[in-house]
């Protein structure tokens, strides 16, 4: 069965290689900042070690505070899992680094986050709305919606 | 010799046409068609001469409906289950689903439907060639069910095509889909060569 790696020691790992890029972590997720994902992102797949080659899921959740992006991550070299999280505090432009070049998996992925919850990711090839029509107004999955 | 290139549209633009499409049909559809009832006082209006006529003609029709294969969503399983071997609805003389809908008569409307999916219903409904009879089956079909209120779902399909029959449930059963084409049946035997 796949290992859910603690968050905490590899926050410790992150923090080594990129200092002030965690925001929190605790034993189920890491939280790193919004401007060191992709660095750190590009960590966790090329650490000899950590080897996060697969994305398993990109998704995102409002908590009206903020808007959080979660990527579910394992290795399928080592056998073992992670949860990184990064979160946006302007709700009105919320940006956050596209990991298409990391795992192409998150290409769908991310044009279904920015349909339904309005995150702008930067360097994605293609960001148009993937389930909804071109020129919906709003995004149907934030909570402040209707 | 310059050879005349086809105008191809960009990506863009594709999804601003389907867009708007979209758009159009949504606000043309606000109200829900009427079921078509004018076949309720035929059997009143009836005359003599074509009466056998039609009888022979309703149940020849009536014992070779020609389903159009559409499952848009769960439902889809019970339609799928319904023509399977247990329930069996070649009984009916419908053995085959059809692919394309130029063949088929009865449209079982299976599951879900959103407005990006509507105007394909809607094409796919006129291209069927006349006489052709409806469906609903589910309650998302019927009124939306529990999505009635999002902003992706059609609140009933009566707002894009006229239905015929309605068969509730969540999805309903093999069985109730089977009376939901009885009742078909019983409306086919009521129609007249002189509408049609």
């Amino acid at each position: 069965m796949t290992v859910a790696l603690n968050g905490e020691e590899i926050a410790k790992k992150i923090a080594e290689a990129y200092p002030d890029s965690v925001a929190a972590a605790d034993k189920a997720a890491v939280v790193v900042t919004n401007q060191s994902l992709y660095a750190v992102a590009e960590f966790l797949k090329s650490t000899p070690g950590l080897d996060f080659d697969y994305l398993n899921d990109l998704t995102a959740v409002d908590y009206l505070d903020y808007l959080e992006v979660v990527y579910h991550l394992s290795s399928l070299k080592h056998n073992h899992s992670l949860v990184l999280k990064t979160r946006c505090y302007k709700r009105e432009e919320p940006v956050v680094t596209s990991v298409v070049r990391l795992w192409r998996a998150a290409d769908y992925q991310e044009r279904e986050v920015y349909d339904l919850m309005g995150i702008t990711f930067e360097g994605h090839p293609n960001l148009k709305r993937l389930l909804l029509w071109e020129g919906f107004v709003g995004h149907p999955l934030r909570r402040d919606y209707l | 010799m310059e050879i005349e290139r086809p105008e191809i549209a960009s990506p863009h633009e594709i999804d601003v046409a389907e867009a708007s499409r979209i758009e159009k049909l949504r606000e043309s559809c606000q109200q829900p068609i009427p079921d078509p009832d004018s076949w309720l006082d035929e059997e009143i209006s009836r005359n003599v001469l074509v009466t056998t006529v039609d009888y022979v003609l309703d149940w020849a029709r009536s014992r070779s409906i020609f389903p159009l294969m559409f499952g848009l969503a769960c439902c889809a399983f019970e339609m799928i289950g319904t023509a399977a071997s247990r329930f069996d609805i070649s009984r009916f003389g419908m053995d085959i689903f059809r692919w394309s809908p130029r063949q088929a008569d009865l449209m079982i409307v299976a599951g879900t439907l959103t407005w990006k999916m509507a105007p394909a219903v809607k094409l796919v409904y006129d291209q069927m060639a006349e006489p052709k009879w409806v469906i609903a089956m589910g309650a998302c079909a019927i009124s939306g069910g529990t999505f009635r209120e999002s902003y992706s779902v059609v609140p009933g399909i009566n707002r894009i095509i006229p239905v015929d029959v309605y068969v509730p449930g969540c999805p309903p059963r093999p069985e109730g889909l089977i009376y939901g084409i009885r009742q078909i049946h019983g409306k086919i035997g009521k129609e007249t060569i002189k509408r049609a």
